[in-house]
Parts: C-alpha cells; structure tokens; sequence
C-alpha cells in the first residue's frame, strides 16, 4: 500500500490522537444476549461488537457430530449499516475467511472433548466496524464462551500491530489500516502464551515483524485485563476485588 | 509419523526444514497471457493468466487491478466435492492474493489506460489438478511464474475505444513473492507439509517473504504457536524462500 500522507504528527500523534503504545478505549459488556447462553457486547474505539454463544447444543445436520469432541462453528458477520457504503448482506469472501480464522482462534482455548457429539455454534455480528473488528469480534466472542460457561483452558484476547509513517504502532484504527504500511492482528492466550491467531497484510523488516508481534502480545495483555474484568463484574459485581487479585499476581 | 519424527526424519525422509521437489514449466497455456504448472511433491497446480479492461478498484482509481483467484478440481483428489468453494479453498485463494497483492509485486500504476476509468484487469486463475498437501506455496509459486513469463498486450485508446495493437511486453515486475508454509505437529515444525503431515498437524503457517522482508502471514488450523516458534518460522521462509526465489528468477530469463 502507498501511502498519501503523515499518519502520525510532529508531536508523536497519531490520527485519532493516540501515542504510538496508545490502545483505543474497549469497553466490554458481559451477558447483553438474553436468549443466549453466553453473550458480549464490545466497543473497541468505534467498533460495536454482538457476541452470542448458543450451546453446548444438539448438532444439525446430525452426521455433523463427532463422537468424541464437540463440533465449534462460528459465523463473523457486518450488518449492512456498519460500514461507509452500504455492504451486501450477504457472507462475502472476506467474511468465510474471517469466520474460519475465528473459529481457529477460539478453538485452543476450548475443551471440547468434554461436550462429545454435541455443537457449540459462536455469532459475532458486526454492528459498527472500525478496523480490527476481527480482533475485537476474538474477545468478545471468547468473553462469551466464558459466559456460557464452556469450560476453557484460557481467555483468548485479541489486538493488532501495525506499521504507520515506518513506526511500529500498537492496535492500528481504520484510517491506518487502509493508508498505512502494515496490519498484524494476533490473538494470544496470555496465560499459556500461545498464539492462536496471526495474519500479516503489508510489508516488515524481520526486526520490524519483531517488534510487531511483541507489541500486539503486550495489547492483547491489556485486553485480557479488561476481559477478566468484565466477567468479573457480571457475576461478583465487584471491580476492586479483582483489581486486588490482579495486583497480588 | 511420532517415530519418525523422535528419529529426526519425515515419513518420506525429508529433514523437517526440507521442501519437497520442485518443478515449475511455464507457458504450458498457449491461450493464455501467461501461465505455469507446478509440481510440489505430488500437490499439482495450473495458473492461467487472463489479461483484460475494466473499471478500477474504488480507492485505488490509478492503479489496475490484479484479481487472484483458486479452485480445487473435483479431479484433484477423492474428497472433492463439485459445488461453491467452500472456506477452506475461499483462504487458499485470498491468502495466495494477499501474499501477491501486499507484495507489490507487479506496479499496477503502469497498467492504466484511462486514469480513473479504465485499466488492466490482470485475472491469475489456479486449478489444483492434484492435491497432496501445502496448496497454499503450489497454488502461490504458480502463480509468481505465471505473471514473470507472462506477455502483456500492449493496449492503446482510440476514440474511447480500447484498442489492441497487436504487440506485447513483458509484465512490469517490481519483486518476487515467495510463500513457505510449515506445519507444527507436537514440538516439531516442518516446512512444507505433506498431505499425511497435514492430517496431523496441530497448525499451519504460511509466511510469505520478498527480497526486503516480509509481506503476508496467515495462521491457520485449530492449534497455536508460541511467539519464539513465530520468530523462527519466520527466519526459515526468508531462507529458504531465497532458494525458491532464485528458482523462480532463473526462469524468467
């Protein structure tokens, strides 16, 4: 990509006024489904995210099922308001890929094989998008999970790194993705320290790549912090315990 | 597969950084501007280059446009179904896009006939007519020899009208793409899987490199990687996709 014009300014600035380690404002709702069994709202700067978990459910189509694990499907989806112009509602090309790199994201976290035969299906549905909506859609699709009290190895946070003006930047907006030079979401279990899901579009030095990817883990720290955190109001409604608990780790 | 591996070998008795053979043929369509075949161990695929007009990309109004697309032949494997792509074959063709696009490896600011209105359109079709693993570097390597052997009509506008002149350059290359891909299974990470290595690995990464560094990356499968095994599977498609690179220059000339 070419790009047309200084991203970050004289002061270190970046378009949306953040600092380069700077993260977007996430907020995270846990529970805002009522038929689901597990739900999230995210806003991630301006992204507006739905998380619905339906499941552990009976498989359908029935030869669908396996006999000893759970079968996980994920359906990533942007309404046809949430983009500038009008997006086509139905599933495009970007959409299948997006849904299946989700569901290869969230499937490490997952034990499955203790819901033999059954399904787990996971809809992340694309209210307002503003860059990184597949990470965002990660947390809160993994949030979730949590919810619906599927039992889980970890969290799997989600964050991107990127490239803007030839500086190493940390969860890149809309504006940056589309004129700046790199894009590398990741998501991350911080407690196992796995990656579990990685894509590169734009062009890295290999110490560029370097720095990138540690930058988008220490995001996806900072993500996981406010992951906990909602879960945690949901069913003790207390912040400060959890801030303690935090603290004494 | 876990003896072989714990002994330091693959199945077929490849080292875990090795590539299958490699071969490429170019210009094996006639019809088209530019094609190649390519045998990676058994996996086999056909790239056609179809160049064409059109109206540009939006955003993108001074540039042509380069469309990659990949279908998996029902004739390519027992397992095939006829029928829409499904997610697996939609990835293999927009990572294999992605790793060209990001690249830049053909200036598609010199494909413009009228800026704004009318450009190139450069169609690069893969047909995979035999699957054994690791579609993602075949399909790629197809198409990288593709577009270097291949001749663009050279078009002029007259009276609106797009016009062939009958004569052909070559295609204004900038780079050459080149994708490694390695599978983990357990501890162990082997580049450039086979089908039975595909079967059991835990997951996949397909790391796509040029002279400079790197362009595209995609994880795939359900399993995870940890940041270290990142950082080296980065450092083995640099090098070995210099080897590739050079294989894919030499043809060229």
């Amino acid at each position: 990509m070419t790009q047309t014009r200084n991203l970050i300014d004289e002061n270190g600035k970046r378009t949306d006024g953040r600092t380069i380690d700077q993260m977007r404002e996430v907020k995270i709702t846990v529970g805002t489904v009522r038929n689901a069994d597990g739900s999230a709202f995210i806003e991630f700067g301006k992204n507006k995210i739905v998380a619905a978990v339906y499941g552990p459910r009976e498989v359908h189509p029935k030869h669908m099922a396996l006999p000893d694990r759970c079968v996980l499907r994920c359906r990533y989806h942007m309404s046809p308001f949430s983009t500038d112009t009008r997006k086509n509602p139905a599933p495009s090309r970007r959409e299948i890929e997006i849904s299946k790199v989700m569901r290869e994201a969230l499937e490490p976290a997952l034990m499955l094989e203790d819901y033999p035969r059954a399904a787990i299906d996971v809809f992340v549905e694309v209210l307002q998008s503003d860059g990184g909506s597949r990470c965002a859609g990660i947390t809160a699709a993994s949030v979730a999970l949590a919810d619906a009290g599927i039992n889980m190895r970890d969290l799997v946070a989600a964050c991107a790194a990127g490239k803007v003006d030839d500086q190493i930047v940390l969860d890149i907006n809309d504006t940056e993705d589309k004129e700046g030079g790199a894009d590398l979401p990741v998501a991350y279990m911080p407690r196992l320290e796995q990656v579990t899901l990685l894509q590169l579009d734009g062009k890295l030095s290999q110490e560029q790549f370097n720095e990138c990817i540690d930058k988008a883990i220490s995001g996806c720290k900072m993500v996981y912090d406010i992951q906990r955190q909602a879960l945690m109001q949901k069913y003790f409604g207390n912040e400060t315990e959890l801030k303690e608990e935090v603290a004494t780790q | 597969m876990w003896d072989a591996l714990a002994k330091g070998k693959r199945l077929d008795g490849r080292d875990f950084g090795e590539q299958r053979p490699l071969e490429i043929e170019p210009n094996v369509i006639k019809k088209a501007n530019g094609s190649a075949r390519v045998k990676l161990g058994y996996s086999e695929v056909i790239a056609g280059v179809k160049v064409s007009t059109g109206t540009p990309f939006e955003g993108l109004e001074n540039k042509g446009a380069l469309i990659v697309s990949a279908e998996v032949l029902p004739i390519a494997s027992p397992h095939v179904e006829p029928g829409p792509p499904d997610e697996e074959v939609v990835e293999l063709a927009r990572v294999v896009d992605r790793g060209i696009r990001e690249s830049e490896m053909i200036d598609l600011e010199q494909l413009v006939l009228v800026p704004g209105k009318i450009v190139y359109t450069i169609f690069v079709d893969c047909s995979v007519v035999n699957v054994d693993g690791n579609l993602f570097d075949a399909t790629s390597y197809a198409v990288v020899a593709a577009l270097l052997g291949a001749k663009l009509p050279i078009l002029e506008m007259q009276d609106d009208k797009v016009v062939d002149t009958g004569n052909t350059r070559d295609m204004p290359i900038t780079t050459v793409p080149v994708s490694i891909t390695a599978a983990r299974i357990g501890d162990y990470i082997l580049t450039d899987p086979a089908s039975e290595e595909e079967a059991c690995m835990d997951a996949r990464i397909t790391i796509t490199t040029n002279e400079e560094g790197l362009c595209a990356i995609q994880k795939g499968f359900t399993g995870s990687f940890t940041a270290d095994q990142i950082k080296k599977a980065v450092d083995t498609a640099r090098i070995k996709g210099q080897e590739v690179r050079e294989k894919l220059r030499g043809l060229a000339k």
